[in-house]
């Protein structure tokens, strides 16, 4: 076997970036598979790209500009109608400030 | 016809037969809902049906009809995947983050369908967020394959291709980033397009891969995906990436001629790996095409191999960034913890499968301190030689044909444990999608079990017209003889 791609510290690294609570039976097989896709993947350092340039978007180029208004009116009670918890009017969430 | 058998019309029949009111909406909709009382039970193409409002929806509609004002679609019974913002019907995503998730608004392309006076009999099922090749990473349990229910319907626009391959509707709404609208209508026998980067509004599409998804139409004919595109694409100031170009009347462009259209053949597209069947199939309609009257190209696609890398690690990275959203704070699933932190965690852990959190990881580990060169930037250069790779065919071919999947149908469970695997069964589609191109999907043949086998009909940036008159032409000229599947 190779060497791995990824290890278990890095893939718990990751998880807490992605914030995704693992499990260490998870863990292991995440590790498993992320080593393979990422071994699969280095076949583009088969090619040299030292001199092409980046593609981030395909769309036309330019982003259109539109006036700064209001377009919709305020609907406090649709928006909070899917809160999973809730208060007077507002997302109720745990303590964040001691 | 018998009115139980209304449902088995395309959009363009049912159209006429509705104008002249030898139908009626409401008819054509109770049989739509009729077929899918009877055959979802061992199909699973719905993860919602909307009876009541569907057939408030088709009473309106007759109205509309009746009174001469009817849009192309008015009266149509389709299918939604559920992925698309429907106000007051649940989105689920296929997620069980988003299990509770009533939308308050639609997505743009639902609001120009529900103005034209369409009627939504349900919301399809999918691979959750959109990510998978097969429907069965859906929290909801998969979709079987009309044809064959021990196989998978593909995806991750499974639900929509299956329903409408039995008949439950005359047309269905899919999203493609890698496939996701070609690979199912392929394993299903039915007719898909993903148009050209940009050219239908995304807003209200749930997310996955910003710089790839778009939206498209799954249709029993190419006739009829025109007839829906037409009433899809264009420009929407709610998203920024939403082409300005106006719409062309797709159906008109349906000329049933292809004389001296250059069809290019990619080298790299008919290699070791293919399905016999597969090849065998696509070959004859591309000698089918000599015959009338188009002219073969041999070209070469010579990044083709590096899509599948470079699509895993430009997908991931940008669903990473996507799906950060699903916190448990303002909609979707919570699980109660202490702290913000722990709650994001464990509301995470809970509500995403298997396969979203292997993505979303793999997206934050190559968009991570120390390997955003080596991953994401590197996928982002050979994302641009892909893209070149077609321009330089385009200069001496109109469109290019190719198989959509080395494949037909696998088995339920085939791949599951195997994602590698399974995201190799991608590798026809996922270049177009890099490229911003359109493709369309359309059958051409089966194999030995009787599994579909699509077709797939790639054409330059917005060049819709050329490949569905392409796709139609062959159609019509009698090459394939469509098969019902026996549900």
């Amino acid at each position: 076997m190779a060497e791995k791609k990824i290890t278990l510290e890095q893939v718990r690294h990751v998880a807490r970036l992605a914030r995704i609570e693992l499990g260490p039976a998870e863990e292991e097989h995440l590790r498993a598979d992320m080593d393979q896709i990422l071994a699969y993947v280095d076949k583009l350092g088969e090619l040299d790209v030292s001199t092409v340039l980046p593609t981030v978007q395909v769309g036309e180029s330019g982003t259109p500009m539109r006036m700064d208004e209001v377009t919709n009116s305020p609907n406090a009670e649709a928006m909070l109608a899917n809160a999973p918890a809730r208060e007077r009017g507002y997302f109720k969430v745990p303590k964040i400030i001691e | 016809m018998a009115s139980s058998e209304l449902n088995r019309l395309t959009i363009a029949d049912a159209g006429v037969r509705l104008r002249k009111r030898e139908i009626s909406s409401t008819e054509l909709t109770r049989a739509c809902l009729d077929r899918i009382a009877a055959v979802e039970p061992r199909l699973h193409a719905f993860i919602t049906v909307i009876e009541k409002p569907a057939l408030v929806q088709a009473a309106e509609a007759d109205r509309r009809l009746g009174a001469g004002d009817a849009p192309a679609l008015c009266g149509i019974p389709l299918g939604i995947k559920d992925i698309y913002a429907t106000t007051g019907v649940a989105t689920t995503c296929a997620s069980k983050i988003l299990s509770n998730f009533v939308p308050p608004f639609d997505a743009t392309v639902i609001a120009k369908l529900r103005a034209e006076g369409a009627v939504f009999v349900g919301k399809t099922n999918m691979d959750e967020f959109a990510m998978g090749s097969s429907t069965e990473n859906s929290a909801f349990g998969p979709t079987m394959n009309p044809h064959d229910l021990s196989r998978v319907s593909g995806g991750s626009s499974g639900g929509s291709a299956a329903a409408v391959a039995a008949d439950e509707c005359l047309g269905a709404l899919g999203t493609d980033t890698g496939g996701s609208i070609r690979e199912p209508a392929s394993f299903c026998g039915v007719v898909g397009i993903k148009p050209t980067y940009s050219r239908v509004s995304r807003y209200g599409v749930i997310a996955f891969a910003s710089s790839l998804d778009q939206v498209g139409p799954f249709a029993k004919s190419v006739r009829d995906a025109a007839i829906m595109l037409r009433s899809l694409a264009g420009h929407d100031p709610r998203d920024s990436t939403c082409s300005t170009r106006p719409v062309p009347d797709y159906e008109r462009a349906l000329t049933g001629d292809v004389k001296g259209l250059r069809i290019g053949v990619p080298k790299e597209y008919f290699v070791s790996g293919i399905d016999p069947a597969v090849e065998r199939s696509v070959r004859a309609a591309l000698h089918h095409y000599e015959r009338i009257g188009a002219k073969l190209i041999d070209i070469s696609l010579p990044h083709t191999p590096y899509a599948i890398a470079c699509y895993y690690l430009v997908a991931t990275a940008e669903a990473s960034a996507n799906l950060a959203r699903y916190d448990g704070i303002r909609y979707g699933l919570r699980a109660p913890a202490e702290d913000n932190i722990a709650l994001y965690e464990a509301t995470r852990a809970q509500g995403f499968g298997a396969e979203v959190k292997r993505r979303i990881m793999l997206g934050t580990f190559a968009l991570s301190t120390g390997y955003y060169d080596a991953y994401y930037l590197k996928a982002m250069k050979v994302r641009t030689l892909i893209r070149q790779d077609f321009e330089r065919a385009f200069e001496t071919c109109d469109v290019v044909v190719t198989p959509v999947a080395p494949g037909t149908a696998f088995k339920l469970g085939e791949k599951m444990n195997d994602p590698l695997t399974m995201y190799l069964s991608d590798i026809f589609t996922i270049s177009v999608n890099l490229a911003g191109l359109p493709g369309l999907a359309l059958p051409c043949g089966y194999d030995a079990n009787n599994l579909p086998i699509g077709m797939q009909i790639i054409g330059a940036p917005f060049a819709e017209e050329a490949i569905l008159r392409a796709g139609d032409a062959f159609e019509r000229s009698g090459a394939v003889t469509l098969k019902r599947p026996a549900l």
